[in-house]
């Protein structure tokens, strides 16, 4: 039987419009590549988190302009300087002697080589923070539920920046992505405390985010009572702040339970006690 | 000298009616280009990523050209059989090597110019600050570097028996030199004898390409490297150059051409 080359041509071409026609519906559900919503998720699938770390801590790498020990270099500290700045960490004479991770020359080739590196341990200033954003823009679209990439880049943004607008629009992009991060909606406060001086919301974000870590399995609850301490001591300064101050106390002494140094908040309780104190109306002895 | 400018001529000509040169700026125009146009949080001073990766694809494409530009020159001669006329001129077997040398490192030279114009063109344009002199510096560090990389290659050439694996072999090395170089001491100092002892050998006697990369003091504006450490690393990399093309030559001078 003779067939032509046009009709075979024909008959396959039918058969894969229809085959693709009847099929289309269900391919959708054989991978969650296709119903993922960013390009990243659709080409690499989970294995785009893999490079997220990578971008992070590329951020960090621009934020020492490139002073940056590889992984073949000993150092004292694993945490990114990024995360710790955000959160009000600023170096001492120790820490800078601890991120000095090139030491004295080796032998001459190191020594001679050193010209042709970056040795100096520097930090972004003077609003070149912003540098660092691509990096965690790509980290965030690559990994989604890393929640420090919300809140560093936040940090950076509405301290360094003066961009609460941009640091508020992405604070929410990562709490639709991590419903039940604490971290977030205590950076989120943060934004409406200090840069929209808005004290009912960041009093409501606040509370929710102390909400959520109750609610947070018991090994998390351990690993961030950093971030417990942060949410209840700002907590109690903006109800200082109000003249709340018996709630203010209350949050303090909750502070108390977690904090490494409970002598200082007790300080705080009171200088509150004196201003209570201070309110209450003196009764007039008698003159007479 | 006038045979050795001759064959460098050719080499030249060679670069610029080939496709590579072409295929790769392009490709490296288009990337940074695209990377340059993405808006991050509405800021439009961010600029040092577009530097980083822009960098790296000049990096990647000068090595590529001089690479696969060096390493068919004599198997090409040969195979065409152009080598007995160029022997026969007559042309000594140290002036093909030399020429051929000159040819690729000119013909690199005038890509890596056309590469880091580019370079300053879309990254001024965005920042609005040409640091001219750093510029230059990276150039010629970047261009010194791939001397040796073309003397290499020169010399792989001669030994290897196709421009294929000379390309890979070659491209393998410098980039483990420029990835490894210098933690490879580092690496010898945790491994165990006779191992740490071979490793650190490695470090004392390879080429330390790595000296020549100054894309972090291009990308974070960290200034210049003195002149005198630029001075000296030239001189360094003109004696492994000398070093592979001596090699070469004692290579090609032996070397039977009619397979």
């Amino acid at each position: 039987m003779k067939i032509s080359p046009l009709s075979m041509l024909a008959v396959l071409g039918a058969l894969a419009f229809t085959l693709s026609a009847s099929l289309a519906l269900t391919a959708d559900n054989w991978s969650g590549r296709a119903k993922s919503d960013n390009v990243f998720g659709m080409m690499f699938g989970d294995g785009r988190k893999l490079f997220a770390n990578h971008f992070f801590t590329m951020a960090d790498v621009y934020f020492h302009s490139g002073y940056y020990p590889s992984v073949f270099d000993q150092r004292a500290t694993e945490e990114k300087e990024i995360i710790s700045a955000s959160h009000g960490h600023k170096d001492s004479e120790e820490d800078e002697k601890n991120e000095d991770f090139l030491g004295k020359p080796k032998d001459w080739v190191d020594a001679f080589g050193r010209n042709f590196r970056i040795t100096q341990h520097t930090h972004l200033e003077n609003h070149n923070e912003r540098e660092i954003l691509p990096w965690l823009r790509l980290a965030a679209d690559l990994d989604p539920q890393k929640t420090e990439v919300y809140t560093v880049g936040a940090f950076f943004l509405r301290e360094h920046l003066n961009r609460p607008d941009q640091a508020e629009v992405f604070l929410r992009e990562g709490l639709r992505n991590n419903p039940d991060s604490y971290e977030i909606l205590f950076e989120l406060g943060r934004v409406y405390h200090d840069a929209y001086h808005d004290l009912d919301r960041a009093r409501n974000v606040w509370q929710l985010g102390i909400k959520k870590f109750m609610v947070a399995p018991a090994d998390r609850q351990k690993d961030d009572k950093l971030i417990f301490e942060e949410l209840v001591v700002n907590l109690a300064r903006i109800e200082d702040e109000a003249g709340n101050y018996g709630a203010a106390i209350d949050w303090f002494h909750a502070a108390q339970k977690v904090s490494p140094a409970p002598d200082a908040l007790q300080k705080q309780i009171d200088a509150i006690q004196k201003k209570m104190a201070a309110l209450i109306p003196v009764t007039p002895g008698k003159l007479y | 000298m006038s045979k050795i400018f001759a064959l460098a001529g050719v080499v030249i000509k060679e670069l610029y009616r080939r496709k590579d040169f072409y295929v790769l700026f392009v490709l490296t125009a288009l990337l940074t280009l695209g990377a340059g146009m993405v808006n991050f949080f509405h800021d439009d001073k961010i600029v040092r990523y577009v530097k980083d990766i822009c960098l790296l694809l000049i990096w990647v494409s000068a090595l590529v050209i001089s690479v696969v530009t060096t390493a068919r020159q004599i198997p090409a001669e040969r195979e065409a059989r152009t080598i007995f006329p160029l022997l026969a001129k007559p042309v000594s077997r140290a002036q093909v090597i030399v020429g051929k040398f000159l040819g690729c490192w000119l013909a690199t030279g005038v890509a890596l110019v056309v590469f880091y114009f580019f370079f300053a063109v879309v990254t001024g344009s965005k920042e609005h600050f040409w640091p001219w002199a750093a510029y230059l510096e990276a150039v010629w560090m970047h261009w010194v570097m791939l001397g040796v990389v073309i003397a290499m290659v020169l010399l792989g050439s001669i030994y290897f028996a196709a421009p294929s694996s000379t390309s890979t072999i070659t491209i393998i090395v410098v980039g483990g030199i420029l990835l490894l170089g210098t933690h490879l001491k580092i690496i010898a100092l945790q491994q165990p004898e006779p191992m740490q002892f071979i490793l650190t050998l490695g470090y004392f006697v390879m080429p330390h390409l790595e000296w020549y990369d100054l894309r972090d003091f291009v990308v974070y504006d960290m200034g210049l490297v003195p002149v005198r450490a630029v001075a000296l690393a030239t001189l360094y990399a003109a004696v492994w150059t000398g070093i592979f093309l001596v090699l070469a030559w004692l290579g090609f001078r032996r070397k039977n051409l009619t397979t």
